[in-house]
C-alpha cells in the first residue's frame, strides 16, 4: 500500500510540515493533517468551489490537487485573510457589512476566489455580468448571491478608497 | 480519502515521464492539471495504479509567439493563454474560447495538453487547434512525431495517441492579416459548464470585402470537434451577409450528430448549432472589417 509522503509547504507565511499518502488531497491534508479546518469541503469534485486556496497567487481548488503536489508551493487560506492582529480584510470587512452569508460553509472559498478577482485590480466589477461570470465558480445555496454580488463591489469601492 | 490508493510518481523531465509511461504502461495515468482526472479519481471512475505527475516537468511550460506560430507547451494553463496580451486583438477566437472554459480557478490549473489528450467533444481547445491548423507533438520512447490536428481526434475521449506518449507541446498559426475576424460563441446552461454547442469562426476578407479564407468549428455536437469543410467552401469565394452565413449554417447538416440527453434534445442541438455559426460569422466578419 502507498506510503506516506514528507510534505513541507508555506501555509499563510508560515512553513508547516506533515505527511500524507499520494492519493491524500490538499484540502484533507490542510483540514486532517495541519488542523486548518476553515477551507471546507462541498462536493469533493471539483464543482462547489467551498475548498479554493491560493497557491502562489493564483486561486485552485484543493479537492482536485493532492497535497504532494503542494509541496514546497504558497498557500494562502482563509485563516489567511485577516490580518495578524484579527482585523478583517477589506472583503471580509464587506462580508460582514452587507450580510453575504447566511449558513457560511461557501464563504471560505468565495473569500478566496474573491481576494484574488481584488488583486487583479477587479476587472468589469461595474458590470453585472462579468461579476457574476466571475463569480460563477462558487456555489451558494443560500443567499441568491445578490449580497455577494454587493459586497464585492462594497470590498472593490473600499479598496480604491484606500488601497 | 476518496481516490484509491496509487503511486505517485513526479518526473522532472520529459525523457524522465516517457520512461515511467512506457515502465508502468496500461497501469499508469498522467496526471496534468488534474481538472478533468481527479474527479475521475474522486468518484472512482477511474483507480490507475500508479499517477504520474507532469508538474514538475518544466520544459513542457512554455508559451510563445513568433511570428505567424503559437507553440504551447502541454503544460501551459488555460489562463496562461487567456491573458496572453498580444492574442487578444491577433485572434479573439482564441482567448473567447479558453476563457469559457470552466471557471477562472479550472483555467489556472487546467492544461493546454491535458485538455487536447482527453478530447471532450464538448471541449473548447480541440476547436480551437483544428480551426488554427494546430500540429500536436506527441513524444514517445521513439522520439517525437507530429500529428495534424484533423487526425488527432478520434472519438469520445479517443485520440491518435499511442498508449506510450505524452502530449508535449501544441503549435498553432495565428494569421497577422488586418483583415481576419474570429470569434467564440458557445451556450451552456450556466457560466462554466460544459457547452450545449459551440462555434469557432474565422474569416479573412480580401480588399474588395470577399472572403479569401474560413474556418468554421463546432463542439458538442458530434463524438469529436468538427471543422465544417460544408461550411468554409460555402463560405470561400462569397461576399459575407446574411443570406450566405445561412447557407453556410444549413451545410453543417451532414457533419454533426448531436445527441440528446437531459440538457437538451439532438433537434435542439442542431438548431442551436445553426445559430451559433450565423452569429458568430456575423462577429468574425465585423471585426475583419467587413459589414
Amino acid at each position: 500500500m502507498a506510503d506516506r509522503r514528507p510534505i513541507t509547504l508555506r501555509v499563510n507565511g508560515q512553513e508547516l510540515s506533515g505527511s500524507a499518502e499520494p492519493r491524500m488531497t490538499l484540502a484533507d491534508f490542510l483540514r486532517d493533517e495541519l488542523g486548518l479546518t476553515g477551507t471546507h469541503l462541498g462536493c469533493e469534485h471539483g464543482v462547489c468551489g467551498a475548498c479554493t486556496v491560493l497557491m502562489d497567487g493564483r486561486s485552485v481548488r484543493s479537492c482536485l490537487m493532492f497535497a504532494v503536489q503542494a509541496e514546497g508551493h504558497e498557500l494562502t487560506t482563509v485563516e489567511g485573510l485577516a490580518a495578524p492582529d484579527g482585523s478583517l480584510s477589506p472583503l471580509q470587512e464587506a462580508f460582514s457589512t452587507n450580510h453575504a452569508l447566511q449558513c457560511g460553509f461557501c464563504t471560505p472559498g468565495f473569500l478566496i476566489a474573491v481576494t484574488e478577482y481584488l488583486a487583479e485590480g477587479a476587472p468589469g466589477v461595474d458590470d453585472e455580468a462579468t461579476l457574476r461570470a466571475r463569480l460563477s465558480g462558487n456555489l451558494c445555496r443560500c443567499t441568491g448571491y445578490q449580497n455577494i454580488v454587493t459586497a464585492v463591489r462594497d470590498a472593490a469601492e473600499r479598496m480604491r478608497r484606500s488601497p | 480519502m476518496k481516490p484509491a490508493p496509487f503511486e505517485y510518481e513526479r518526473p522532472e523531465s520529459l525523457g524522465e515521464a516517457v520512461g515511467l509511461l512506457a515502465e508502468h504502461g496500461e497501469e499508469a495515468k498522467l496526471l496534468a492539471g488534474g481538472q478533468s482526472l481527479v474527479p475521475l479519481l474522486a468518484l472512482r471512475l477511474a483507480s490507475p495504479s500508479v499517477l504520474i505527475d507532469l508538474n514538475g516537468v518544466r520544459e513542457l511550460d512554455h508559451l510563445r509567439l513568433e511570428g505567424d506560430r503559437l507553440a504551447i507547451g502541454a503544460m501551459t494553463r488555460h489562463r496562461d493563454v487567456e491573458e496572453m496580451a498580444e492574442l487578444r486583438t491577433r485572434c479573439p477566437m482564441l482567448v473567447e474560447g479558453v476563457s469559457l472554459i470552466g471557471h477562472v480557478t479550472i483555467r489556472n490549473r487546467g492544461t493546454v495538453g491535458g485538455s487536447l489528450a482527453h478530447a471532450d467533444p464538448a471541449a473548447e481547445w480541440p476547436s480551437l487547434v483544428l480551426a488554427l491548423e494546430g500540429e500536436i507533438d506527441a513524444t514517445g520512447p521513439e522520439g517525437v512525431r507530429t500529428i495534424p490536428a484533423e487526425e488527432f481526434f478520434e472519438t469520445y475521449f479517443t485520440t491518435a495517441l499511442a498508449p506510450d506518449e505524452i502530449v508535449s507541446e501544441v503549435r498553432l498559426r495565428i494569421p497577422e492579416s488586418p483583415r481576419v475576424g474570429s470569434c467564440f460563441l458557445e451556450l451552456a446552461r450556466r457560466h462554466g459548464d460544459f457547452a450545449l454547442a459551440g462555434v469557432g469562426a474565422l474569416l479573412e476578407l480580401d480588399s474588395s470585402g470577399s472572403i479569401t479564407d474560413a474556418r468554421v468549428t463546432l463542439i458538442g455536437v458530434r463524438d469529436r470537434a468538427v471543422r465544417s469543410s460544408g461550411a468554409e467552401s460555402v463560405l470561400v469565394g462569397a461576399r459575407p451577409d446574411a443570406e450566405v452565413f445561412a447557407e453556410a449554417a444549413e451545410a453543417i447538416d451532414p457533419e454533426i450528430e448531436p445527441v440528446s440527453d437531459i440538457h437538451g434534445t439532438s433537434e435542439y442541438r442542431r438548431h442551436l448549432a445553426k445559430v451559433l455559426v450565423r452569429r458568430a460569422l456575423a462577429l468574425a466578419t465585423e471585426r475583419a472589417g467587413g459589414v
